[in-house]
């Protein structure tokens, strides 16, 4: 069952197109990498298929549903209830504790503090950072900043989790680790995963890799599109 | 990839460090150990030993019988020791000639054929080499893994990476070396 799927993509920047026509379908329990160079767009393609940003032509549908003609209130309804996204870092509130962190989109959704904490520990517990429950952001390490963060988007156990560039700010070994729990437990609830890197060590962990270059997928599997005399395409 | 081979002689001795052992267990150990790496041949195993025994560095330390075949157990020598602690102090060269079948398969393509041909290479050689990442990411995330197991493909994983951003350089100064010739 097809989960996402957008349909000739485009969004401008002012004058500069960062998606050109983007057509592509992630499948129900599928992590797919979205890879290519700095610039190629592929952190607005995962804001479009995440319902963050409208694209201005083409279409973009969760199960069949075209979000991209919903409103505001109703992408955002989407995004709390069914979506969890994870970022490169600046995400925890720095003047909540970890716990309180976790559990906030849980008590944005109309949840019980009692309930919502309990949630939020279950979770912090699975990525093994339920001792940092009342520490806030700035006394914990980048990689345990991430964990926190990673259980803050799962909280809600949304079928779809987006992380854009997720251990871009974390050492070698910080990153595996967070690798490995976001897989673990994707699989685990066969959360669907759109995870964007520009790093092929990173791709490597994902189902699937889709290249963008300048704004199109590119289907040499490379990035490089650079038209030579003769070439087809 | 990276092309230094393996000091089997060296990795013996360390394996002798632990206590003697005779050369089937010396095989098994070196594979365990060494898990990614070309799994040593018997034959290899005891012509090593027989250099090793010449040259002082290890002895025989009895035979055993278990069942099958007498089998003479190996013992490192203060020599041995002396030698082992000596290459662990030294420092490897770090890439004193650059030879890589793929560096000169590229060169020769260029040499060659003409760029979309060498292009075809690389990006094939690109798809091979992202899809033994991805066997190499499962390998060392798999529960099994053992650390043995993950150092190993740490450093296949870490020479896939170098080999894959030399390639995409590699892609982009072709197609400018190209455009340049051909503008």
């Amino acid at each position: 069952m097809t989960e996402l799927q957008a349909r000739g993509v485009v969004k401008t920047y002012g004058r500069t197109p960062a998606l050109r026509g983007v057509t592509l379908d992630v499948a129900e329990g599928e992590i797919v990498a979205v890879t290519g160079p700095s610039g190629c767009g592929k952190s607005t393609l995962l804001h479009c298929l995440a319902g963050i940003l409208r694209p201005d032509a083409g279409e973009v549908s969760w199960h069949g549903h075209r979000i991209d003609t919903w409103s505001e209130a109703a992408r955002s309804r989407l995004r709390r209830t069914e979506f969890g996204v994870l970022f490169q870092f600046g995400q925890l509130v720095a003047e909540l504790t970890a716990a309180e962190n976790v559990a906030l989109p849980l008590l944005l959704a109309g949840t019980r503090r009692r309930e919502a904490r309990t949630a939020a520990l279950s979770w912090m517990d699975r990525l093994g950072v339920v001792d940092l429950a009342d520490v806030r952001p700035g006394e914990m390490s980048g990689g345990q900043q991430q964990r926190c963060a990673m259980a803050r988007a799962l909280v809600t156990e949304p079928r779809v989790l987006f992380a854009d560039e997720p251990t871009g700010a974390l050492d070698t070994l910080a990153s595996e680790q967070v690798l490995i729990q976001l897989v673990r437990l994707a699989r685990e609830q066969r959360t669907t995963v759109v995870l964007v890197t520009h790093e092929p060590q990173i791709a490597a962990y994902a189902d699937r890799e889709v290249i963008l270059r300048d704004g199109m997928v590119d289907h040499t599997g490379l990035g490089l599109d650079t038209p030579l005399p003769g070439s087809r395409r | 990839m990276n092309s230094g081979a393996v000091s089997t002689p060296h990795v013996l001795l360390a394996l002798l460090a632990a206590g003697a052992r005779h050369g089937y267990e010396l095989k098994r150990a070196h594979d365990e150990r060494l898990p990614r790496a070309r799994p040593l041949a018997f034959g290899q195993v005891y012509s090593t030993l027989g250099r090793l025994q010449r040259d002082g560095l290890v002895a025989p330390a009895g035979q055993e019988r278990e069942g099958g075949p007498e089998r003479t157990a190996y013992a490192l020598t203060a020599d041995g020791r002396a030698a082992l602690e000596r290459w662990l102090a030294e420092v490897e060269p770090p890439m004193p000639y650059v030879t890589s079948t793929l560096l000169a398969k590229v060169v020769v393509a260029l040499l060659v054929s003409d760029v979309e041909t060498a292009r075809a290479c690389l990006v094939a050689q690109w798809q091979a080499h992202t899809a033994r990442l991805r066997e190499l990411t499962a390998v060392k995330t798999a529960p099994s893994a053992s650390l043995d197991d993950v150092l190993a493909a740490d450093f296949a994983i870490a020479h896939l990476d170098a080999d894959l951003r030399w390639l995409r350089t590699t892609l982009e100064r072709v197609a400018d070396w190209h455009r340049e010739v051909h503008s």
